[in-house]
């Protein structure tokens, strides 16, 4: 899946699941506070992710992105490897 | 000391309608909730007819976050108390700011739970079910939402007693501010109405086939009845203590003044007459009154050819054979663990009308119900007092009295 798929798809799910508007979706935005993520929000934020793209964050992930534009360079790793 | 407790505000999403002045059209014109479910037939029912309720659109007035946990009894449950909360002139910011309770009855999560599994089954791995599920699983899914939702500080509790256990919720409520441990308490019972909430229980035959003819099917007391007809929604009463009400100025629909209860200790499933009469009994020396007092009688009565006749039975031995009687489940099928709540409702509406809500269906009586007063008919009729009956599996009993509120 190419980058510009991934952050297509990304903004799409996103906004959905967490009723955000996509234009806030911007890559050096803050992922975590955009979303307004609270410990429960993290759990949906990883079954959206597996059905949407296909592979499954793990709590560190989380914790080691800060912007969505550093979530797309984890999803492109992850995908890699599947 | 004892306190006086009033009532303050009701509301209801029903089969009936999605809120109290539609409902009140439908009880003045003994209007029918039930329909024929075609899906019920693929799936191997018995018998395909139900109350319906159309699933609520929370969007507009909840949070995804707040939306989440919720399933049909909360998302019912929500609709129900946010209808009930304006009437009484209660909002969050009141709430948050004092101690209110909540106790709602509620005895299942079919729907919720299945939908769960069936996710787990598929997927293998229960990091993808989300983080809704669980509170839409647990039997307290009304509590947890409510409570959350409108920042309640007091009691929080589910309570579960079968088809009792609106009763029962407000019951407990109602003695909790009678004896002073709180102000204000959000009570009321929720149904789930979906494909799988009541599968077992058609199981077991207790279900009308009358299915050519379902506004006719739920006929409570009349000879040919041949089963009940399965509904649900949720129904919300606000209960208060009188100097609360008075302080803020509250609307004062009514006063509980007599709750009875009992349980049958005999079979899971058939009623039994001295349950039923020790409760009536305990609610009348409750409330202190003599049972000439009461002007009208919301039957349990279900349409079953055993329940009617043994409630029947009881309300004949314990007030005679004149009181005005009728059961809104010949319109509502029951709505079973909502049905306690939603009877109160039903019949507060009936005394702050001066009406009886018609019987419907009853057409020819039989041995016993022959011998009390049921009204088939929309009829004008001055209520000052009322007493509904809820009986459930297991042989919970319930009947709370509740006056017209006077000075």
């Amino acid at each position: 899946m190419e980058r510009l798929e991934i952050i297509a798809i990304t903004k799409r799910f996103l906004s959905e699941e967490f009723e955000v508007d996509e234009a806030l979706i911007v890559p050096e935005n803050n992922l975590h506070s955009t979303l307004d993520l609270d410990s429960l929000d993290y759990v949906d934020l990883v079954v959206v992710i597996e059905e949407n793209l296909g592979f499954k964050p793990t709590s560190d992930d989380f914790k080691a992105i800060t912007t969505f534009n550093e979530f797309y360079d984890l999803a492109e790793q992850k995908l890699a490897l599947v | 000391m004892e306190r006086r407790v009033v009532i303050t505000g009701i509301g209801t999403y029903s089969c009936l309608g999605e809120n109290t002045n539609d409902v009140l059209e439908s009880l003045r014109i003994g209007r029918s909730g039930i329909i024929y479910d075609e899906q019920r037939k693929d799936f191997g029912y018995r018998s395909c007819l139900t109350g319906f309720v159309k699933e609520p659109d929370l969007k507009p007035f909840l949070s995804r976050r707040e939306r989440l946990g919720m399933h049909e009894p909360a998302m019912f449950a929500y609709m129900s108390t946010r209808e009930a909360l304006e009437q009484a002139k209660l909002d969050v910011d009141f709430l948050e700011k004092t101690e209110t309770g909540i106790i709602f009855g509620n005895d299942s999560t079919a729907g919720a739970v299945i939908n769960t599994i069936d996710k787990v089954r598929e997927r293998k791995d229960t990091t993808l079910i989300g983080s809704g599920d669980i509170f839409q699983n647990m039997n307290c899914t009304v509590n947890m939402n409510l409570s959350t939702i409108y920042k309640l500080k007091g009691i929080n509790i589910s309570l579960s007693a079968a088809c009792a256990s609106g009763s029962h919720a407000i019951g407990l409520g109602y003695l909790m501010i009678k004896q002073g441990l709180q102000d204000r308490v959000v009570c009321g019972g929720a149904q789930e109405i979906n494909l799988y909430a009541m599968a077992s229980f058609d199981g077991l035959g207790a279900f009308s086939i009358r299915q050519d003819d379902p506004t006719r099917a739920s006929r409570p007391f009349d000879r040919d009845r041949d089963g009940l007809v399965p509904s649900g929604g949720s129904a919300t009463v606000i209960i208060e203590s009188l100097e609360s009400a008075l302080k803020r100025n509250a609307p004062i629909l009514g006063e509980i003044v007599g709750y009875g209860f009992s349980s049958n200790g005999d079979h899971i499933s058939n009623p039994n007459f001295d349950g039923q009469f020790r409760s009536l009994n305990m609610a009348i020396k409750h409330a202190g009154i003599d049972p000439s007092e009461i002007d009208y009688v919301n039957a349990h009565a279900t349409s079953t050819p055993v329940g009617d006749t043994t409630e029947a039975q009881a309300i004949h031995a314990v007030l005679g054979g004149k009181v005005p009687v009728s059961s809104t489940k010949g319109m509502t099928g029951h709505e079973c663990w909502m049905a306690g709540a939603s009877e109160i409702a039903y019949s507060l509406l009936m005394m702050n009308n001066d009406f009886v809500a018609p019987n419907i269906n009853f057409q020819n009586p039989d041995e016993d119900s022959k011998k009390i007063n049921i009204i088939p008919e929309y009829k004008e009729h001055k209520i000052d007092c009322f007493l509904s009956n809820s009986f459930g599996f297991g042989g919970t009993n319930s009947s709370i009295i509740i006056k017209k509120f006077k000075k």
